[in-house]
């Protein structure tokens, strides 16, 4: 702690006041860790430039103007021109948000599944064996490959069904996703099978509260700590997935221009515009970068043995 | 063109340079090691297991046809001492039969005899019903081979074919040999590893070592019929990587000697030719990027077996108003300027080779012409809505575009969308993998084949320099449908019976000069009733070292026909 | 201990098997054709026939009986056979490439050298970097050795080696020169020219992957120290006046190292799984690019083969890494 008041002074404080949410010690230990708050304050800038940078940088990225292509920076494209006279600056932000997003909602959607499946192995003795095999299996499997094979397999489909974008869009969360729940799941089921043991769940239940509330009041709110470090280490590698397959030519098509098409794409400029694979190759990694310094922090602070030191 | 000229006058000019080694002094393998890049590497070099070019440029060097085409196009000898004709009485007079006569005294690489035996063999081969062979369809409507005597080829015909020029011609038909071959019939000839890998063959080289997808290993032909060819005693073939590497490990890093399909943004290559130490070889052959539109409604809300079929016309691009709209609004010499650079040409024609049956009566397409294109929408009945779109009895002006994913595809998607929006035409953007769009799964709803979208973009071309089999596609009744599983080449769905006559009558007519003429009113027919659009003309781009000489880039067979006479400029 | 062993390689085997049916029947689904990649110029109706002659009409389940029959015991006894010289092939149809026609174990023979030298090495460089920077990290907790490596090793775990990989093409091949732009399979090391040109053609992967490698396995062996540093035997090893290297090198590193190994043995299936972006990059002509190439043009016998044997190197390499735990740890017995 940086309060340097005496420390009986500082106790009758906290007694007289409401107990303090622990989620503000957590808080309070994250803000000392230098990385993740730089980390923060990075991912923030990114979360803007993407999502508020169109409202400032009014350029559609789809227009064409061939007068004006293959140019470098300039105050109209401060980053320069595709080959067709796009504005980068426009399509970094417009792929910055389906890149972020797809992060963001596979993300969302593996901890989902890794969660539930994590819990119903812990605390239901019946399908824990069953679960878990399961979770080795998909452990198992060689993910790349197999995402490399279920993009290939079912984006036709799913584009008649949804339409190019969303139909895309959907198939890479969906299959980073059920290529991603399985560490979740088994940091989860751990807790859970110690958790369930624990007098307050004995109490709960002893009192005939229902298992979905037990685990909704009691254990889920207690095994937040591990969930939301797998969630900042689970955007990391959404991100760093569907840059993977959109460079092998496998995630997005050309016209969705997402970070990992536009440094595909630019691979073959590399020598006259190195921009073109230097400014989508630097937002992947500084995202990425800025999450993991943000999961690194989060794990500390949640670590009761760490926090307060 | 103008690049390969330079590139011959190089090698003309270095020839007269005294002290040089002159043509007549070189002898076999003089010119020691030849590296070659494919990025695209090759996967066997059995051309009939594979089809692809790649395959079939590999094998040309060392399996070989009885005649092929020379860089301009014309028939030459390759195996037999002289084309059969009319005039030497090869081709009956009746066009049922000709008679191919081997030159005498051939060697297969291992020394064995050439016989009349393995070109009868490498037909039956091929017309397995079990094998199937990539290249078929050269052997289609022959009722017998036969072997008349040691040298000697009779293959007669079931219909009259003015043009018999198609079986063991060109690369696409080489001849295998048949000691080598004689177990492989039919279902076995894939198992054959050792034959596909290694095949016996009459040509100046000899596979050493083969490794599918990655790399092969050429030695010269101890028996190569001419005594002081090849000039190279060994070659690299590479494969892997991208065009890109290729291009830059001849042009800039000197590591490699020739690369092959260069298909780079015309910046990249300008770009790379700076390094100087290559030249960029282009020539034109018939592969022709188009825009096909659909003469059948490919609306979803109609049963599958009914749709894109000749049952419903299609409710927008029926009018040929509409369509002449589309083509007009296109510019072709700025797609060709983005796209393709110098290794394309706007193109107005069906037929874009060869140069003699190009049509000289469609070139006003290569000026985009707004005012005429709103004209003709407007005089169509489609009046401009609120955002800009046309509109008629309720229904906007709206279509589906689709095209193969390939990142100069969609650079012309979203040109040509932008040029149709300016005259009031929404297009509405679909790309597809190239496995499926190309596939022939006749299961997959998105082939380019069942065209179950208004309007879709892709390159097509024909085989050796008659263009009959091409136009004969574009047929009544030559259409996709579900009661043929799909199958056919009319992917427009064009019906037009004086089509069909005039076609009839250019199928039957022997006559060179009388036949170029029906072909470009062929053409002429086709486009002026705006069938297709054609876009661009793309030629087939390599490149050689400047230390390379002898080569002449040929779009009408395996760019290494002559690969016996490449040789090293010594300096 | 025996019979964990034992009870593990039980559970392998049908686990392998059951990813190799759903990767099998997932292919089978597939839209993309075989003769999606021919030219234009071969009518349907001889695709038709490529596609039969290609054995595409069997039901699905004969077809994958077939497939894993040729799988488990044909492909290995030639494979087999070829390496050791006996006669000991088994006779029978092979698995055949549809794209090559030619039997898919041969061509991952091929293949597997060039992946090895290349990320293998990155592996092994990845290692020998690691565990000293780990070491220094933890024994000097917060210095600026220590803030620097974990910096670094931070943004080395954190920047994609798609990246860093065209960019390391971009400076050294492109602008300076100094390494050759494509891998060249076919070169041989007989003296030390050709020695040093094989070393400048696996530099640049080489590099990238043992950077990548090394931010991991340093960040897992730094912690690994920190636990131990903390641990009261190394008190009473200090406190009985051992010499404070010893101390570090024989009693801490000897007991961090037991997690790290098994990190290191989990981790090699993904030397050849990660091999597909890295090979695609520096063209690196081995088992990942084969992998991607046949998806390219939907050769799936080739898919489905490659993909099974990565199967099996997960599988097998975290048995290896349980049983290793339990062999290095004696505190963890299974039984």
């Amino acid at each position: 702690m940086t309060d340097a008041a005496p420390a009986t002074a500082a106790e009758d404080v906290h007694d007289l006041r409401p107990p303090r949410n622990q989620w503000w010690d957590v808080w309070d230990q994250f803000k000392t860790h230098k990385g993740a708050m730089g980390g923060m304050f990075v991912f923030i800038s990114i979360l803007l430039f993407v999502f508020a940078g169109p409202w400032i940088w009014q350029v559609d990225p789809g227009l064409i103007d061939i007068r004006s292509r293959n140019q470098g920076s300039s105050w109209a494209h401060p980053m320069g021109t595709d080959q067709l006279g796009r504005d980068l600056l426009a399509r970094m932000m417009y792929g910055g948000r389906i890149s972020v997003a797809v992060g963001l909602a596979a993300m969302l959607l593996g901890l989902v599944l890794g969660t539930l499946i994590g819990v119903l192995a812990g605390y239901f003795k019946l399908m824990d064996g069953p679960l878990m095999r399961v979770t080795d299996l998909f452990l198992a499997l060689p993910l790349l490959p197999l995402l490399l094979i279920l993009v290939t397999l079912f984006r036709d489909p799913l584009e008649g069904a949804f339409g190019q974008a969303a139909g895309v869009f959907t198939l890479i969360v969906v299959a980073i996703a059920i290529t991603s729940w399985m560490q979740t799941a088994r940091i989860v089921r751990g807790d859970v099978l110690a958790l369930k043991e624990r007098e307050f769940v004995l109490a709960a239940r002893s009192i005939g509260t229902p298992a979905r509330r037990i685990n909704t009041r009691h254990i889920l709110p207690n095994v937040m700590s591990p969930i939301m470090v797998s969630a900042t280490l689970g955007i990391a590698s959404a991100i760093i997935t569907e840059s993977a397959l959109s460079f092998l030519g496998l995630g997005f098509p050309p016209d969705f221009p997402t970070w990992g098409r536009i440094l595909y794409d630019g691979r073959d400029w590399i020598e006259q515009y190195p921009a073109r694979v230097v400014w989508p190759g630097v937002l992947i990694s500084l995202t990425v970068l800025s999450v993991n310094f943000i999961g690194d922090g989060l794990r500390d602070a949640l670590d009761p043995r760490i926090r307060g030191r | 063109m103008k690049r390969r000229t330079a590139l011959m006058g190089a090698v003309a000019a270095a020839a007269l340079v005294p002290g040089m080694v002159m043509a007549d002094e070189r002898e076999r393998g003089s010119s020691g090691h030849l590296n070659v890049i494919y990025w695209q590497a090759v996967s066997t070099m059995n051309p009939f297991l594979s089809g692809g070019t790649k395959e079939m440029n590999a094998s040309s060097i060392v399996l070989e046809p009885l005649a092929r085409f020379d860089n301009m196009g014309e028939l030459t000898p390759w195996l037999v001492d002289e084309i059969p004709t009319l005039d030497n009485g090869g081709v009956a007079e009746d066009l049922m039969s000709i008679t191919w006569t081997l030159t005498e005294g051939l060697l297969w690489s291992d020394g064995t005899d050439v016989t009349s035996a393995d070109v009868v063999f490498t037909y039956e081969y091929c017309t397995h019903p079990e094998g199937g062979c990539a290249y078929r369809d050269r052997f289609a409507g022959i009722e017998s081979v036969e072997a008349v005597d040691d040298l000697t080829i009779r293959i007669t015909f079931e219909d009259a074919t003015p043009n018999p020029y198609l079986p063991f011609v060109g690369a696409g038909s080489p001849i295998i040999q048949q000691a080598q071959f004689a177990e492989c019939l039919g279902a076995r000839a894939p198992e054959c590893t050792d034959e596909n890998f290694y095949p016996v063959g009459t040509g100046p080289y000899t596979v050493a070592d083969f490794r599918p997808n990655d790399v092969i290993q050429f030695e010269a032909n101890p028996n190569y019929r001419v005594p002081t060819q090849p000039y190279f005693q060994t070659i690299t073939w590479a494969g892997g990587g991208d065009a890109t590497g290729a291009a830059r490990a001849v042009f800039q890093t000197g590591e490699m000697d020739y690369a092959w399909n260069l298909q780079l943004a015309p910046e990249v290559i300008e770009q790379m030719e700076s390094g100087g130490m290559g030249t960029l070889l282009v020539d034109f052959g018939p592969l022709m990027e188009r825009i096909e539109l659909n003469f059948t409604d490919p609306s979803p809300d109609l049963p599958a077996d009914e749709r894109a079929t000749m049952q419903h016309p299609h409710p927008i691009l029926s009018d040929i108003r509409v369509r002449e709209a589309l083509s007009r609004a296109i510019d072709r010499e700025l797609l060709t300027e983005i796209g393709y650079g110098p290794t394309g040409r706007p193109a107005c024609n069906f037929i874009v080779a060869p140069p003699a049956m190009v049509s000289p009566n469609n070139d006003d397409c290569l000026v985009q012409d707004m005012d005429r294109a709103n004209a003709l929408l407007d005089e169509a009945g489609w009046e401009r809505g609120s955002d800009g779109i046309r509109v008629k009895d309720g229904e906007r002006l709206e279509l589906l575009f689709q095209t193969s994913t390939n990142a100069v595809r969609q650079d012309f998607q979203s040109l040509i969308q932008q040029w149709w929006r300016e005259i009031g035409v929404e297009a509405r953007l679909r790309n597809i993998d190239a496995g499926v769009f190309f596939g022939s799964d006749p299961g997959s709803p998105d082939t380019y084949i069942k065209f179950w979208a208004d309007v879709q973009m892709y390159a097509s071309l024909f085989e050796g320099t008659d263009p009959t089999p091409h136009l004969e596609q574009r047929r009544c009744g030559r259409e996709p449908r579900p009661e043929t599983q799909w199958q056919g080449q009319n992917i427009n769905r064009y019906c037009n019976p004086e089509y069909d006559a005039l076609w009839a009558e250019l199928n039957r007519e022997p006559d060179p000069e009388r036949r170029q003429e029906l072909v470009i009113a062929l053409n002429d027919m086709f486009i002026q009733d705006f069938a297709h659009i054609p876009l661009v003309a793309r030629g087939r781009v390599s490149a050689a070292a400047n230390t390379l000489g002898g080569l002449s880039l040929n779009v009408w067979d395996s760019e290494h026909w002559n690969q016996a006479e490449w040789y090293r400029i010594e300096d | 201990m025996f019979t964990y062993t034992l009870r593990r390689l039980a559970f392998a085997v049908p686990t392998v098997l059951v990813i190799s049916l759903i990767v099998f029947l997932m292919l089978d689904m597939a839209p993309g054709d075989p003769t999606g990649s021919l030219p234009l110029t071969i009518p349907l109706e001889v695709r038709e026939q490529i596609r039969a002659a290609l054995g595409l009409g069997d039901p699905v389940l004969i077809r994958y009986f077939k497939w894993l029959h040729m799988m488990v015991i044909i492909e290995p006894s030639h494979m087999l056979a070829n390496a050791t010289g006996w006669n000991i092939a088994v006779d029978g149809p092979r698995i055949l490439s549809w794209q090559t026609r030619s039997p898919v174990g041969d061509i991952i023979v091929q293949r597997i050298p060039q992946t090895l030298w290349v990320v293998g090495l990155g592996y092994v460089f990845g290692i020998l970097i690691a565990v000293p920077i780990g070491v220094i990290s933890a024994y000097k907790q917060y210095s600026w050795f220590d803030q620097a490596g974990t910096f670094v090793s931070m943004v080395g775990f954190s920047v994609p080696t798609f990246f860093t990989g065209v960019v390391f093409i971009l400076i050294f091949s492109v602008w300076l020169g100094w390494f050759p732009s494509m891998y060249d399979t076919t070169h041989r090391v007989r003296d030390w020219d050709s020695f040093l040109f094989q070393v400048r053609q696996i530099a640049m992967p080489v590099a990238v992957l043992a950077l990548f490698n090394a931010s991991q396995i340093s960040r897992f062996m730094r912690a690994s120290m920190l636990d131990n540093l903390n641990q009261d035997y190394v008190r009473t090893a200090r406190a009985k006046g051992m010499m404070e290297k010893t101390v570090l090198l024989v009693h801490v590193l000897r007991n961090s190292m037991i997690p790290v190994v098994t990190v290191i043995a989990i981790g090699i299936p993904t030397v050849f799984t990660g091999a597909i972006i890295t090979e695609q990059i520096f063209r690196v002509n081995g088992l990942g690019d084969a992998l991607i190439r046949a998806i390219y043009v939907s050769d799936w016998p080739m898919v489905q083969t490659i993909t099974f044997i990565f199967a099996i190197l997960i599988v097998l390499f975290n048995l290896i890494a349980d049983v290793l735990y339990g062999i290095l740890d004696p505190r963890i017995r299974y039984d």
